[in-house]
């Protein structure tokens, strides 16, 4: 998802030159990892609008802080724990939770679905099913949805996820699993 | 399942896990067929998280119009600047309003400024005034110490 670094453009460069002032590195630091931020707040918080503006909040942040960030450790890395703590907190702000549920899965694409049915009777349970997964992820505590996400959306590593979030790689399997455990209750329940 | 079969449920979990999403080596596998062939339920539980990978895999996320890149940097520099603009308005309202208040202590003390109901109710109002902006303020760091998401649950 990210754009083509420029040779000696590495995050470590760019984010020397914007702590040094240069605030077009930081706009290249951006532009380099804004569509993955988007996309892990879309997958957490399940709306474009509030997923644009929390990653763009946090890459605001992250500007506004730029002294502390350690140029030697992956700059995305860094954002992401502001970006999920943002996205935590919006989800816990029970008036917004109740306007996200209204959403139902509009965030996720469902080409692939369509293009893997052979007619449109297999299309339509085909979009039925992804629709009630769609739901249920929703509904998912925001963490499990988060290594969720991470996963099946990014396509991230086991340790990969376990350093961006934090845990060890045994307690994201452990979310996975109660995670794909719920998704398939509700899959069960609506038949 | 039940505890005679000494079957170890995180292991099936992770084993599980591990092979839909391709992590899993193949003494793992060899490992987890062994426990699928030998416990329905594990057979059972294993082709439920297979159709539903079938669903998850055909999942993505959906991408806005290209528009949206094109104005992003320039939407999240303008935070960066609203944000130093709302941090010198702060700091001007303080300064001013903290020169304003002194002020109006000094006047309220001054003998035979104004009536005594009225300096009462102005001594009434900023009272009322400090408890609640010390309340609002106390309530914030507290919900800020207690935030569930700023340490991580090592289970």
């Amino acid at each position: 998802m990210d754009t083509v670094t420029p040779i000696g453009e590495t995050d470590m460069v760019l984010v020397r030159q914007a702590q040094a002032g240069d605030a077009a590195a930081f706009g290249r630091l951006v532009e380099r990892y804004m569509r993955r931020a988007y996309f892990a707040a879309l997958s957490l918080v399940g709306s474009r609008e509030d997923a644009l503006d929390l990653s763009q909040e946090a890459f605001a942040r992250a500007y506004r802080s730029r002294a502390a960030i350690d140029p030697e450790r992956p700059f995305y890395a860094w954002l992401y724990q502001i970006l999920r703590r943002l996205c935590f907190n919006f989800l816990r702000d029970r008036r917004t939770r109740a306007r996200v549920l209204e959403s139902a899965g509009a965030w996720l694409a469902d080409d692939a679905a369509r293009r893997a049915a052979p007619n449109p009777a297999d299309a339509f349970e085909r979009e039925e099913r992804r629709r009630m997964v769609a739901a249920a992820i929703e509904s998912l505590p925001a963490r499990e949805r988060e290594v969720l996400a991470l996963k099946e959306f990014e396509g991230l590593s086991y340790k990969e996820i376990a350093a961006l979030v934090g845990v060890p790689i045994g307690t994201v399997m452990s979310r996975l699993y109660s995670a794909r455990q719920r998704l398939v209750q509700a899959l069960e329940v609506e038949r | 399942m039940t505890h005679n079969e000494s079957l170890d449920r995180e292991r099936v979990q992770q084993l599980m896990m591990a092979a839909l999403d391709g992590e899993i080596s193949t003494d793992e596998q060899r490992e987890l067929d062994a426990l699928i062939a030998a416990h329905p339920d594990v057979a059972h539980e294993w082709q439920r998280f297979q159709r539903l990978k079938e669903v998850t895999t055909g999942m993505s996320l959906r991408t806005p119009p290209e528009e949206t890149w094109d104005r992003y940097w320039q939407g999240t520099y303008r935070r960066t600047e609203r944000g130093i603009a709302w941090l010198l308005v702060s700091i001007g309202t303080i300064v001013l309003f903290s020169y304003w208040a002194w002020h109006a202590v000094l006047a309220f003390f001054e003998p035979g400024s104004d009536p005594l109901g009225i300096r009462l109710a102005i001594a009434a109002l900023t009272i009322g005034l400090v408890i609640l902006a010390v309340s609002v303020i106390r309530e914030k760091i507290f919900t800020n110490r207690r935030d569930p998401y700023q340490k991580e649950v090592i289970r």
